[in-house]
């Protein structure tokens, strides 16, 4: 048995809250009642997202648990969330490939992914210590609209199987522990 | 309670030697060549004895061993795929007879388990088995405690070889061939590894998972499972993970009516990157959260008490 359940974590919370007076008091209410411990809140106000909202990155302290809870009430209460700390709150994930991944087109493959589900790679780290002409391994941090995460892991591994590349998954949602 | 074990494998010869510390009695033993007999009880030591001497741990056919006087008839013999025989045929025979069977081997029960139940229903003698799952620990029991009804998904780390491998791999920078060549020295990988490696190993046990939650209302065969192994993680994809607080790990999911296996990401200090031949399952419960089951997930001890612990949980016939 592990205990880890009840270690408390830092997480980061990215939110849209529309622009209207009293919605940052009301996005911090369910973290608040969901036992988050509230560690900082960076409110850009003078930066609009495209969509007309207002970013909001809250950093807290919470149990796994009481995190999924925040999380769950956050959405209950109708508010966009961008990126959640954890793997796939369906908007950002990170995935390992592996194979002849130089050979196979490397950017060809990171374009594929991109283009077949609108995710966008936001971060890229390569490791080849055989040299690019062997196998070597590539670590992706995709970010995805909400919801599309499932979408994106597909395009992944439709392309993986084409180049015959292996892919590292993220655990499915809720499998964040 | 009086009992037959078919299989003289380590967790067979297990079952036997422990099954007096558990007040049963062994009244046969079978290998896949011969079987020893006597219905006041065989000695155990002296038919183990003979099978480390002479190959074989009686001069009985193995049929012997079906046809005995018993309660209940411990199938451990090895796992075979597509209809599961022999350990099918032997779980039929013990069923018609109306005596208990409990399974070690996981071939009639992920591959027909159907057909076992059916046979079950039939019969006056129930199926039980604890042991195809995560060897000693209590996973298809708390399922059944907490009843599958509200168990909503299971996942988990279910090959002590491969967790081996991939946990080596990570903390000592190795390649996959070095460390399932030491794996194999070490007796945790077997000559041929392929079952373990390659996922077969945890897709089994995770179709087992899921026949007992779909509680007859979908079979579930290998067949229903996506199955990827480790043997083609090169140890830049373990660098690259640990990087980001990560590690691999060869993860078994049965979730949303859907079998998968394959290797994922899971964060260094989470749960279910447990280290070495340990193994976890993580069950998700309708109203009480996440619940974990870690421990030993093979060896003859290990199983053979979940065999036993079965036998107790038997009713009187």
């Amino acid at each position: 048995m592990s205990d880890s359940q009840d270690e408390v974590r830092a997480y980061t919370v990215r939110l849209e809250l529309v622009d209207e007076p009293g919605e940052l008091l009301r996005a911090l209410h369910p973290i608040a009642d969901n036992g988050g411990n509230l560690l900082s809140i960076f409110h850009e106000r003078g930066n609009i997202t495209p969509r007309g909202h207002i970013p909001v990155e809250v950093d807290l302290e919470a149990t796994p648990e009481r995190f999924d809870g925040i999380v769950e009430a956050l959405r209950d209460a109708d508010f966009n969330i961008i990126q959640a700390g954890a793997e796939r709150y369906g908007e950002a994930l990170t995935i390992v490939l592996s194979g002849h991944l130089v050979n196979t087109d490397l950017s060809h493959t990171l374009s594929h992914i991109q283009e077949a589900t609108e995710a966008t790679v936001t971060d890229l780290a390569l490791s080849a210590p055989e040299g690019t002409e062997d196998v070597s391994s590539a670590r992706l941090r995709l970010a995805t609209e909400e919801g599309k995460a499932d979408d994106a892991l597909a395009a992944v591994r439709e392309v993986a199987t084409e180049k015959d590349l292996t892919v590292v998954e993220p655990l499915t949602a809720g499998g964040d522990a | 309670m009086k009992l037959a074990v078919l299989g003289a494998g380590a967790v067979g010869r297990s079952v036997a030697e422990l099954a007096a510390d558990y007040g049963h009695t062994v009244t046969a033993l079978a290998d896949s060549s011969s079987a020893v007999v006597d219905a006041d009880g065989i000695d155990v030591a002296d038919a183990l004895a003979t099978k480390d001497e002479e190959g074989t741990v009686g001069t009985d056919a193995p049929q012997a061993a079906l046809d005995a006087d018993y309660d209940a008839l411990v199938e451990a013999t090895p796992t075979t795929l597509g209809d599961a025989q022999p350990g099918f045929g032997h779980v039929e025979a013990a069923l018609e007879r109306d005596r208990h069977v409990v399974l070690a081997n996981k071939g009639p029960v992920a591959e027909r388990y159907a057909d076992v139940r059916a046979l079950e229903r039939e019969s006056a003698s129930e199926v039980l088995f604890e042991a195809t799952v995560g060897g000693a620990m209590p996973v298809l029991s708390t399922i059944a405690d907490f009843d599958p009804e509200h168990i909503t998904a299971a996942r988990g780390v279910l090959n002590g070889t491969a967790n081996f491998i991939l946990s080596r791999m990570a903390a000592e920078g190795l390649g996959y061939e070095h460390v399932l060549a030491e794996a194999q020295d070490l007796g945790v990988a077997e000559a041929d590894p392929t079952f373990d490696v390659e996922g077969t190993d945890a897709a089994l046990k995770c179709v087992i998972v899921a026949n007992v939650l779909a509680q007859g209302d979908r079979e579930y065969t290998l067949d229903d499972a996506e199955v990827e192994g480790i043997s083609s993680i090169p140890g830049s994809a373990l660098e690259l993970a640990q990087e980001d607080g990560h590690t691999v790990r060869l993860i078994g999911e049965v979730a949303d009516g859907d079998v998968r296996v394959g290797p994922r990401l899971v964060p260094e200090n989470a749960a279910l990157s447990v280290s070495g031949t340990r193994n976890i399952v993580q069950l998700e419960t309708e109203h009480a959260g996440r619940l974990n089951i870690s421990g030993r997930g093979a060896g003859g001890p290990e199983t053979a008490s979940a065999v036993l612990a079965d036998v107790g949980r038997l009713p009187e016939r």
